[in-house]
This record gives structure tokens, sequence and C-alpha cells, in this order.
């Protein structure tokens, strides 16, 4: 199985909001809004989708050491949040299409 | 290293938004000390619940990191309210949280079950009205 890179998804529709780290190999994907949830379920290296903009996802995900976020819904996230982004290392990447399809898309990508 | 390394941190009860520095700061200490990842991710998960336990219901505390040659133990000491019924709260689900801290993505009942997942093991001293010590330790 040849990896994929979180640099690759933006050849594949996904823009970069945040992406200090495109280098990161994506293994996996996990979906979820509630944060401790996805603190107690998601494996590192996975591409996390989630609808969630807080502050607050920025320390999951870097704490979970998750290889990427992925905003779905074409949701906007707060410049401030982006600048913490960038400075804690966190891949931010974003999509229009609802979670269903975002992670339809990951699938074909992955496998 | 033979002398334990400790670090301690204060726990701004109010700041909402910055809840996590503690378990940052201490994931970049654990890092430059050459841990594996998969500890690191172990002790700053754990940590990071317990901060924000301290700050949606004491309203801050303390978080204590010792790192020794054979283990890390992480102890979150806070003078709030305390857990009247331990057992319930280790109920994956049961949260106590208002629905401001649920809007935000918290308070899914899962931090104190997060933070024995992710530890060896887990101590909670808790009196009401006094407060709440948590001792977690992760095996090297």
């Amino acid at each position: 199985m040849i990896a994929l890179l979180v640099k690759e998804l933006l050849s594949h529709g996904f823009e970069a909001v945040s992406l200090p780290d495109g280098e990161r190999e994506i293994d996996g994907v996990y979906i979820g809004d509630l944060l401790s949830w996805v603190m107690g379920r998601a494996q590192m290296d996975n591409a996390w989708i989630t609808i969630m903009t807080n502050v607050n996802v920025i320390a999951v995900a870097s704490l979970a050491d998750t290889s990427c976020v992925i905003l779905a819904e074409g949701v906007e996230m707060p410049e401030d949040i982006v600048q913490t982004a960038l400075e804690k290392e966190v891949n931010i990447l974003r999509s229009s299409k609802p979670i269903y399809e975002t992670a339809l898309q990951l699938a074909e990508l992955i496998s | 290293m033979s002398e334990p390394l400790i670090f301690h941190f204060d726990v701004d009860g109010e700041n909402f938004t910055s809840a996590g520095q503690a378990s940052t700061q201490v994931k970049k200490n654990l890092r430059q000390l050459g841990l594996s990842p998969d500890i690191i991710r172990r002790v700053s998960i754990a940590m990071y619940e317990g901060e924000i336990n301290m700050v949606i219901h004491a309203n801050g505390g303390t978080a204590d990191v010792i790192v020794t040659e054979d283990y890390i133990e992480i102890i979150l000491a806070d003078k709030g309210p305390g857990i009247p019924n331990v057992e319930q709260a280790m109920q994956e689900g049961f949260s106590t949280a208002t629905d401001s801290i649920r809007s935000l993505g918290f308070g899914a009942g899962m931090g104190l079950p997060n933070m024995k997942r992710y530890t060896d093991t887990m101590e909670i001293d808790t009196m009401v009205g006094v407060g709440t010590t948590i001792t977690m330790y992760v095996y090297l």
C-alpha cells in the first residue's frame, strides 16, 4: 500500500487552511465533533474529519497526534485559530463536501 | 537521567480557551527527552483531559509531572467541589458539564474514562467541598 501524504489531498479538491507539515502520512480516518470522544478513540496519524472550529480542536489534534484535521461542509475557521494551528504545527484542510462524502473520498484515496 | 525531572504548572480556571497549555508544554518536554510518540501521546491526552476537567469543574488547580527512568507520574490537584460519586463519574457518557461547555465540544463524559484508558494506574482522591487529587502513572 502506498502511503497517502497530507499534502497530496490538495490535488483532490481539498483546500489548505494550515499546512505546516504536509509530508505527514495519513493512516486511517476518524470522524467526530465531541472532543473527548475523539481523544479517546482517534488513532495516531488518523485524518480527523470534523465541523468543529474552536481553538480546542487544535489542542486535541496536537495531543492526539492526528496527521491532519479536515473541516467538512466548507466550514470556516477563524483566522486567530488558524494562526494557533500554524504555531502548534497542526495541519488543517477543508473540504466543501459533507462529512460522509469527504470520508468516502478519503477511503478511496487511502485504499 | 538519574534524578527525576519535575514539571509544575498552575492551571488557570478562568481561561477556557487556553486550556491545554500545561499538557502542550509537557508534550514538548517529553519530546525533548526522546520518549516514544506513544508514551508522549498517552501522557499528554490524560493530562489534557485532567486540565479540561479542572477548568470546567474546579476553577483551575495545579499539575505536576514527574519523569523518572521507570515511569511518568502525573498529579492533578484542585480545590473544586469534589466528586460526589466517583463510580458514576467514571462511566463513559456521564457528565455534569453545562450546555455552553458542550457547545465547545466537551462534556461527552469521556474525560475520566480517557484518563484511565491512557494511563497504567489512576487513583482519585476526592472529598465533596474540599477538592480532588488525581494521580496517574504511565510506566516506561
